[in-house]
């Protein structure tokens, strides 16, 4: 009992089965559909999916900044320090955007507004949340292009978009989403749209200001291989569900749901094996028209009549270790058979 | 940014002296004898060779344009033949009402069309962004020289609410200062003057700028939409901007660019709308003038109108391209 209690107090976001729903003209986009994890204060979430499997939107909900009209969180609650965000007014999750939730985008080329100095939009988040001076922000900027190392703030603060590489722009990103101590950063494949070499450092910066600032990190990619080094713990999204969470040195160790272990041999080198390259066959199914049950089982080579039926739970098969397949039972789990 | 300017000026020049070129060929090539329309029907042939000789139509028309071209260097157009007047200093007279009636045009025109398109295009398919389109689609498609004719006949015949034709009512204006009868008046503090202009502005300002409102609206509104799916007002809101000012402050700036585009080339089209409008509500402007000086084949009042028309252009176009710069850093010149 007491120990729970500590253990939700710990807890700085949960999303409890979120359901995200696009209504087009072509019918109900279900883009997340039942979507549960936890991030404690401090800690850092990777959440890991195929693109188009609803990373995005479920960020985008969490923030409350789904398109206007189209877009709409269905069903489940997220739970922002025990307080549903649903129930915040419009002002109140204004607050909290940008202040104690922050995010960080893919495209660093276009996330930034080309007619407004560098200084000008670090420091407009400043200025809204603590109701500082004009002076004082600007002083902020500079600070805040210091903690994302970029040389000579004085005068970076000056430039405009276009005169800084992608790079840059994804710190001064980074420097804008931390201008305000947030407790919880989303960063949505921050480093998808750099350089390999670039995509190392900008990592590396945010894994560093993490560890500085004390903030919590929903770490967004496709890329198994950047959650290995980071997170304390892995979700991986296929089709708008989790199909399979756990810490990373289990999930890398002993990937259980098929389509896991598909990701896992299709990138190189992410199992710290060197394998072949083996993409997962087929394709991913249309959110319009989700097959039945378990929704990766037109692509699954061990689906057979059963997983059409009902969608498989996401069930704890070892302690920490939650997957939902039918095909896999708390049998395949190896440490929890030596320890029954 | 002045080495641009100057760059641009100095690019202007050869523009200038083509029109010209091309202007006084024109106006040459078209039928009608000036000697013939302006002398009295009882000139004798003699008196009309005088006066073609007096007017240096008698001579080849390189050596007319060559004389043409080296008085107008020195800031001299030419005489008018019907007026005998010098046809700058008639120009300076009539520029001052062009020049006001299309910037009231202008500022109708933004002032409503502007605002209107930013709130049709951040709620798109809204009653309001219907009701725009359709105020927008009767802007465009109305000629202005009806719409005017419609205005007088309504608010000057049936309703009698404003006066149908000139610039002011005798007596009332004040002593010029800067030959706009609005400005002078609020100088002179002549509130009564200030009302009557207005007055006498108003219905030929709707006539000449609801086009301009209309496209400028139209333009506006896709701009809006179109600037309001851009990543960077994700950013704003991710960062807890409030609506107003992700719409006012971050997407209008950005949509603005080919907003001024769009206000650059309809000017040009107002401003040749405005020789017409000036002739529908005898607007005593530079418009009207050019229209009877082609009546009677005045040529050098032609030509000289015609020129400063296109120097009129080619001081819009620079100011445009100067605005681009201030609104959009990524044209932003000497770095
Ligand atoms: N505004 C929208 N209107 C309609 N459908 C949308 C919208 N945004 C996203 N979707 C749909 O939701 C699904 C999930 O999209 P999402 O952007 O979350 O994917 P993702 O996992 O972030 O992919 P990626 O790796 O490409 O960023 C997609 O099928 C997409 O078509
Ligand atoms: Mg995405």
């Amino acid at each position: 009992m007491r120990q729970e209690s500590i253990d939700l107090m710990g807890v700085l976001l949960s999303v409890r089965d979120l359901q995200t729903s696009f209504f087009t003209s072509d019918g109900e986009i279900r883009a997340v559909d039942g979507v549960t994890f936890d991030i404690d204060e401090g800690a850092t979430v990777g959440l890991v999916g195929e693109s188009g499997c609803g990373k995005s939107v479920t960020a985008l909900s969490i923030m409350r900044l789904l398109s206007r009209g189209t877009g709409r969180v269905v069903g489940g609650e997220i739970l922002y320090r025990g307080e549903n965000l649903a129930e915040y007014s419009e002002a109140g999750m204004r607050r909290i955007r940008g202040n104690e939730i922050s995010m960080i985008f893919q495209e660093p080329m276009t996330s930034l507004n080309p007619v407004f100095t560098i200084g000008e939009q670090i420091g407009e988040a400043v200025r809204l949340h603590q109701g500082v001076s004009a002076r004082e922000a600007r002083n902020r900027a500079v600070e805040m292009l210091r903690l994302v190392k970029i040389a000579e703030p004085e005068k970076r603060i000056k430039d405009y978009p276009h005169q800084l590489s992608g790079g840059m722009r994804q710190r001064v990103m980074i420097a804008i989403a931390l201008s305000c101590n947030p407790r919880l950063l989303m960063a949505d494949e921050p480093t998808t749209a750099l350089d390999v070499t670039i995509q190392a450092q900008i990592l590396d910066l945010i894994g560093e200001l993490q560890e500085r600032l004390g903030m919590a990190v929903l770490l967004i990619t496709h890329d198994l291989g950047v959650v290995a080094q980071q997170a304390d713990d892995v979700a991986v999204m296929y089709a708008g569900r989790i199909v399979e969470r756990a810490k990373p040195e289990i999930i890398f160790s002993r990937p259980m749901h098929p389509y896991t272990v598909g990701l896992m041999n299709s990138v190189p080198g992410a199992t710290g094996k060197r394998r072949r390259l083996e993409a997962i066959p087929g394709i991913v199914p249309s959110p319009l028209d989700w097959p039945s049950g378990c929704r990766f089982r037109t692509r699954c080579t061990r689906a057979d009549d059963a997983c059409a039926h009902s969608p498989p739970e996401l069930v704890e098969v070892e302690p920490g270790h939650w997957v939902s397949c039918l095909k896999v039972s708390a049998a395949d789990a190896p440490v929890l058979a030596v320890e029954a | 940014m002045f080495t641009y300017i100057t760059r641009r000026v100095t690019g202007t020049i050869p523009v200038i002296i083509l029109i010209s070129l091309l202007v006084f060929m024109l106006v040459q090539s078209a039928p009608g004898d000036p000697a013939d329309l302006l002398l009295s029907d009882e000139a004798t042939e003699q008196d009309v060779a005088e006066a073609r000789a007096r007017w240096g139509l008698d001579q080849p028309v390189w050596v007319q344009y060559w004389k043409f071209f080296t008085a107008a260097i020195q800031g001299d157009l030419g005489t008018s033949f019907r007026y005998a007047d010098p046809v700058l200093s008639m120009i300076l007279d009539r520029l001052p009402a062009t020049i006001e009636l299309s910037a009231f045009s202008i500022l109708i025109a933004v002032v409503f069309g502007v605002p209107l398109g930013v709130w049709a295009g951040a709620r798109p398919n809204s009653w309001a962004d219907n009701f725009g389109s359709l105020f927008g689609f009767f802007g465009i498609s109305m000629p202005n020289f009806w719409f005017g004719i419609m205005l007088i006949l309504l608010l000057s015949g049936v309703l009698n609410l404003l006066p149908s034709s000139g610039r002011d009512t005798y007596g009332i204006a004040s002593d010029p200062i800067t030959g706009f009868y609005l400005l002078d008046s609020i100088l002179h503090r002549n509130w009564k003057a200030l009302w009557d202009g207005l007055a006498h502005i108003i219905m030929p300002a709707i006539a000449l700028g609801t086009n301009m409102m209309g496209i400028l609206m139209r333009v506006t509104r896709s701009s809006v939409l179109e600037v309001m799916h851009e990543d960077y007002i994700t950013t704003a809101r991710a960062k807890g901007v409030n609506e107003r000012n992700v719409l006012w402050r971050h997407a209008v700036r950005n949509a603005m660019i080919p907003i001024i585009t769009v206000v650059g080339l309809e000017l040009g089209t107002l401003l040749s709308g405005s020789i017409i409008v000036e002739t529908v509500f005898s607007w005593p402007g530079s418009g009207q003038l050019l229209i009877s000086a082609i009546t009677a084949r005045d040529y050098p009042l032609i030509t000289g109108t015609v020129l400063t028309y296109t120097m009129i252009f080619v001081v819009i176009n620079l100011v445009i391209d100067v605005l681009y710069a201030v609104i959009d850093p990524r044209i932003r010149f000497d770095k």
